[in-house]
């Protein structure tokens, strides 16, 4: 073992530095790649509120509910044909195809998962009326559960990466080159944030959704079929953490681990909570601002505390706006 | 004596049971062999252990607690609008009013669960300004919930000594290291607690789970745990609610009896003729004010609380 | 008077054994205890074929290793099973209590070595205080966002491990241990043989055990099982809710960074490798398996998480799939864990109930997870 010299817990020990040039530096390309990293964390985010709004419950297994469709996604990529190494040039109309199959896979992949998830583990419980520490508990066991069932699988490694698309520079703002995988991310994201909206606010079934998540008994009374409204729930956050699975799998290939949605699941938690838990606008403005905010605090304070400052972030949040900024509301006025 | 206290202890229809009663004898046995003088005796006796302090002259007259301007809003609502009473020690005061007319929320502001956006809430002249719950209850005021709010997974002796704790001053230290004071106030919380068990009539159950109580056993336990505390204020929140007329009458008993202890009591309670006949005096509310104070008998006769209640348009009330 | 009313259906066999044992007098129940505790520390000694984890793993490692989940396991069971705070960043306060060994015995430190016996409480106290940080700002939230919380403060300790000050992956090596030397020569607390450190930590289990035992029948203990019920209610009955939940918070921090200072000598090498989220699950699983607020049902659940997996080696891989179903399992069916009694929360309790009704309180297999709420109880 050799023990390098270190100065340690002396002066100057680096615990933490305040690199101001290179979060100046780096502001734009931080700010960028955080809004399209933000976009992912806001449709995960979504599946976290929307489930918070209807059953005030902590889906711990979101986070494996994403990681399912990661692997769905790159599957998808493994039965087209493609294989890890170098990328292949494809036609645009072959690339949206593809990429579009793919999207349809990891979303099939993640709604069944939420869906199977709900009726498995929470049914049960929902009918025993079961005190809330056990659906936590029980969420968790079942996010365990769905990690170990990948690791045995496919073991502790990543996948190698397959790649469909390169990053490529389309256009520069503030001389900074924005790629063409940032902007399919944050363009799709806000579509499909845009379409769930409207299916929460707009529609037949979204009323319903909101009526449990304001009074589940008065909801029920009015004749809503609440066990329809809650599978329905887990539904949508499901296909929109499939759709974040393969944003997240195009911008980072390497990406599809059995481990690789614990982190991205508590930090989308954190982009909830930060927007206003069972708030869905709140959901994006809270994905964007942690995506940006973490990338500037690891400018500032460097590489280890990214993780770090998106944690405090959310102790912070909660000890002092545990609503959020724009407020908890699934349904108009929630008490 | 108290119906009230008998049913924990009722002398027949147990026959056979006395043989699984150990030869040590529980306080429960030794009242089924007690002639009246010496159950008096005994009765006298648990009346001290319950309470301890009361005034045994008791001073009926001056203000225990008042109620200043109290105006409560939330948001754009406003639930108790400038509502001033005072409650007078060793009185049986009836809060009554419609549904929705703040009774609750009066009691809410009491006890320190809503802090009133104007006026003041006094207990003997001392505001109580922005005190923790807790520390109100330790001031002297409990109180009763209008659904049932018990630890379910307590006994009932457990619970009732939850609420002896509130004058408890052991350290965790001194629970850690069982100091001599832990000791001392164990001893005292379990007796009290047994005490007050029997004196509301649940003695027979007092190893029982909570939440394995028969109904009127809760709200019985409730009012024991309410007291153990030992305040110089009980509020209880509809404490007949769902009891049939026979259950009632004991409840006005055990009310009645519980201040010819010494207590103060404020009683919300729907059933009219289970106010009429136990409180001395009564405020009514409608929609968040006070619209009338006075004798049971001027209530009754008041027209402003008629028309609250057969709901005729206030146009001509005051 | 009426028969004990048994509410749910447990294992009548458990019942009866349960019945007989709190029939027992003090002097009764010593005289079964004494040859178990004896026969406890004897195990590694004694090294039976059929508990055996040799050849795969040193047997008298393997029980260190259950010992020190048991003691996890008690510090967060007055957490979790006591107060009802879901807790999931319990490792946190376990690498604290590594990190602390650690960093006053190793010889990469560079601070000050102390022997290795002031180590352990100076560990204790620093976890408590970590908890009483953590706590005071946290303890508002309401559950599930505690438990969140939680789980980002054991993360953020586990990051901050990689940190250059605390060296990341390199690491301590050469951590203490108590002193004493063998006849041989060689040190009585050494890594490769685990019973010195199981009889240390089986002693320090039971006196944790005693002074836990303590406050569960004091006030405290009332106060803590009164918030898990009702916070609302215990606080508006005089219980100062806050004060309280943050001692069962330090309580169970310092007993979790006991643990893990234990750990941490008995390994001598502490890096970053080794306090994920996962193994607080593991030891969420050691709490709730047995019987989340019952003391002997946690010892059992944390005997069975870190037992089997090292005897039965080819589970090992699994384990985590395994407790994680069982968790799920247990939640549908048996909510209060494999024992589930309730614990006694009066110092003269006994006798009160013998006086007032001739018969011992009502102990069901019902506790904390399996508690429901009473609607409409009819009258």
């Amino acid at each position: 073992m050799n023990h390098q010299v270190v100065t340690y817990l002396a002066e100057g020990v680096d615990w933490i530095r305040f690199d101001v040039d290179a979060l100046l530096g780096q502001f734009w390309n931080n700010t960028i790649e955080g809004l399209s990293q933000g976009s992912i964390y806001a449709l995960v985010a979504l599946g976290y509120t929307l489930v918070y709004g209807v059953l005030r419950l902590i889906n711990f297994a979101h986070s494996e509910v994403f990681v399912f469709g990661v692997f769905a996604a790159y599957f998808t990529f493994y039965g087209l044909g493609f294989r890890p190494g170098p990328t292949v040039t494809l036609g645009i109309g072959e690339l949206i195809l593809f990429l579009l199959l793919a999207l349809i896979a990891a979303m099939a992949v993640s709604g069944a998962t939420a869906v199977v998830l709900e009726r498995v583990a929470y049914r049960p419980l929902r009918r025993r009326n079961a005190p809330s520490l056990v659906f936590l508990i029980t969420a968790i066991g079942a996010s365990f559960v769905m990690q170990q069932v990948l690791f045995i699988w496919r073991g502790g490694n990543a996948e190698q990466a397959i790649r469909l698309l390169r990053p490529e520079p389309v256009f520069t703002v503030f001389n900074t080159a924005v790629t063409n995988i940032q902007i399919i991310t944050v363009l799709a994201a806000l579509v499909l944030l845009v379409v769930a909206d409207t299916f929460i606010n707009r529609t037949r079934l979204g009323r319903g959704i909101r009526a449990v998540a304001q009074d589940p008994d008065t909801a029920t009374l009015m004749g809503v079929n609440k066990e329809r409204v809650i599978m329905i729930t887990f539904l949508v956050g499901g296909l929109l953490a499939g759709a974040a699975a393969l944003f997240y799998l195009m911008k980072i290939p390497q990406g599809a681990s059995y481990q690789g949605g614990f982190l991205l699941g508590i930090k989308a938690f954190t982009a909830a909570v930060l927007g206003g838990i069972g708030n869905l606008r709140g959901a994006l403005l809270g994905g964007l601002l942690l995506g940006v905010v973490e990338n500037y605090g690891q400018s500032l304070f460097g590489g280890d505390w990214r993780d770090i400052v998106a944690f405090v972030l959310l102790i912070v949040i909660l000890m002092f706006r545990p609503t959020g900024i724009l407020g908890e509301s699934l349904g108009k006025a929630r008490v | 004596m108290s119906d009230v206290t008998d049913t924990g202890a009722k002398p027949g229809g147990e026959v056979d049971d006395d043989a699984e009663v150990p030869a040590v004898g529980g306080i429960v046995a030794e009242l089924r062999h007690m002639s009246a003088e010496e159950r008096a005796r005994h009765e006298a006796e648990v009346a001290e252990v319950v309470a301890p302090d009361r005034e045994i002259e008791v001073g009926v007259g001056d203000t225990l607690l008042a109620m200043r301007d109290v105006t409560l809003r939330f948001g754009g609502l406003v639930a108790l609008d400038s509502v001033s009473f005072e409650i007078k020690r060793g009185e049986i005061l009836g809060l009554i009013g419609p549904n929705g007319a703040g009774k609750t929320t009066c009691f809410n502001v009491i006890t320190g669960v809503y802090r009133p956006t104007a006026g003041q809430v006094l207990l003997e002249g001392h505001p109580l300004g922005r005190r923790k719950r807790y520390a109100i209850t330790q001031l002297g005021i409990a109180r009763t919930f209008q659904n049932i709010r018990l630890f379910n997974e307590m006994t009932a002796l457990e619970n009732v000594v939850v609420g002896a704790d509130a004058r408890h001053r052991t350290s965790v230290l001194g629970a850690l290291v069982r100091g001599p004071r832990h000791h001392r106030e164990e001893r005292q919380a379990v007796e009290r607690a047994m005490a007050l068990l029997e004196f509301v009539g649940i003695a027979d159950r007092a190893a029982d789970k909570a939440k394995n109580l028969p109904y009127g056993y809760q709200r019985r336990l409730e009012i024991a745990r309410a007291l153990a505390t030992e305040p110089k204020l009980l509020c209880l929140d509809e404490p007949a609610a769902g009891f049939n007329p026979a259950e009632k009458e004991g409840l006005m008993e055990l009310i009645r009896t519980i201040r010819d202890d010494g207590y103060t009591v404020l009683l919300i309670e729907h059933d009219m003729r289970l106010v009429m006949g136990v409180t001395d005096r009564i405020v009514v509310l409608e929609f968040g004010k006070k619209i009338a104070a006075g004798l049971p008998a001027e209530i009754r006769e008041n027209p402003a609380v008629i028309a609250a209640y057969l709901g005729v348009p206030d146009d001509g009330v005051a | 008077m009426s028969t004990q009313e048994t509410t749910t259906g447990g294992p009548s066999r458990l019942q009866q054994w349960r019945d007989r044992w709190n029939g027992m007098s003090r002097f009764q129940q010593w005289a079964f205890l004494v040859p178990l505790v004896l026969l406890i520390y004897a195990l590694p000694v004694l090294n039976p074929p059929i508990l055996s984890t040799e050849p795969g793993y040193t047997f008298s490692i393997a029980m260190f290793e259950v010992a020190r989940y048991a003691l996890v396991a008690i510090g967060l069971n007055v957490v979790v099973g006591q107060a009802g705070l879901l807790d999931l960043g319990y490792i946190g306060f376990f690498a604290i209590g590594a990190y602390v060994a650690a960093l006053f015995t190793s010889p990469d430190s560079e601070l000050a070595k102390l022997p290795y016996l002031v180590v352990l409480p100076l560990a204790v106290l620093v976890t408590m205080v970590f908890g009483v940080l953590l706590g005071s700002p946290t303890l508002r939230l309401r559950g599930d966002y505690l438990a969140i919380v939680t789980l980002g403060f054991g993360e953020i300790v586990r990051l901050l491990a990689d940190l250059s000050p605390l060296r990341g992956n390199a690491g301590f090596q050469g951590v203490g241990q108590p002193p004493g030397t063998r006849a041989d020569g060689q040190d009585v607390f050494n890594t490769s043989d685990g019973t010195p450190w199981y009889w240390l930590t089986v002693t320090l289990i039971i006196v944790v055990l005693m002074l836990v035992g303590n406050l569960e029948r004091s006030r405290v203990g009332r106060a803590w099982v009164a918030i898990r019920e009702d916070e609302d209610a215990a606080e508006i009955m005089g219980v100062p809710t806050f004060r309280f939940k943050l001692w069962a918070f330090a309580i169970g921090a310092a007993i979790g960074g006991l643990s893990g200072a234990l750990y941490a000598g008995q390994i001598g090498f502490v890096n970053n490798q080794r306090f994920d989220v996962v193994t607080s699950v593991l030891f969420l699983a050691a709490v709730v398996l047995g019987g989340s607020g019952n003391k002997v049902g946690v010892l059992l659940g944390a005997t069975v998480i870190a037992y089997v997996p090292l005897r039965f080696q080819s589970l090992y891989e699994y384990r985590y799939l395994i407790f994680g179903l069982a968790l799920i399992i247990l939640m549908i069916f048996r909510p209060q864990g494999l024992l589930g009694a309730r614990q006694r929360l009066l110092a003269y309790g006994r006798e009160a109930y013998r006086r007032l009704i001739g018969r011992p309180e009502q102990v069901s297999s019902d506790s904390a997870l399996a508690a429901e709420p009473v609607k409409g109880a009819g009258s």
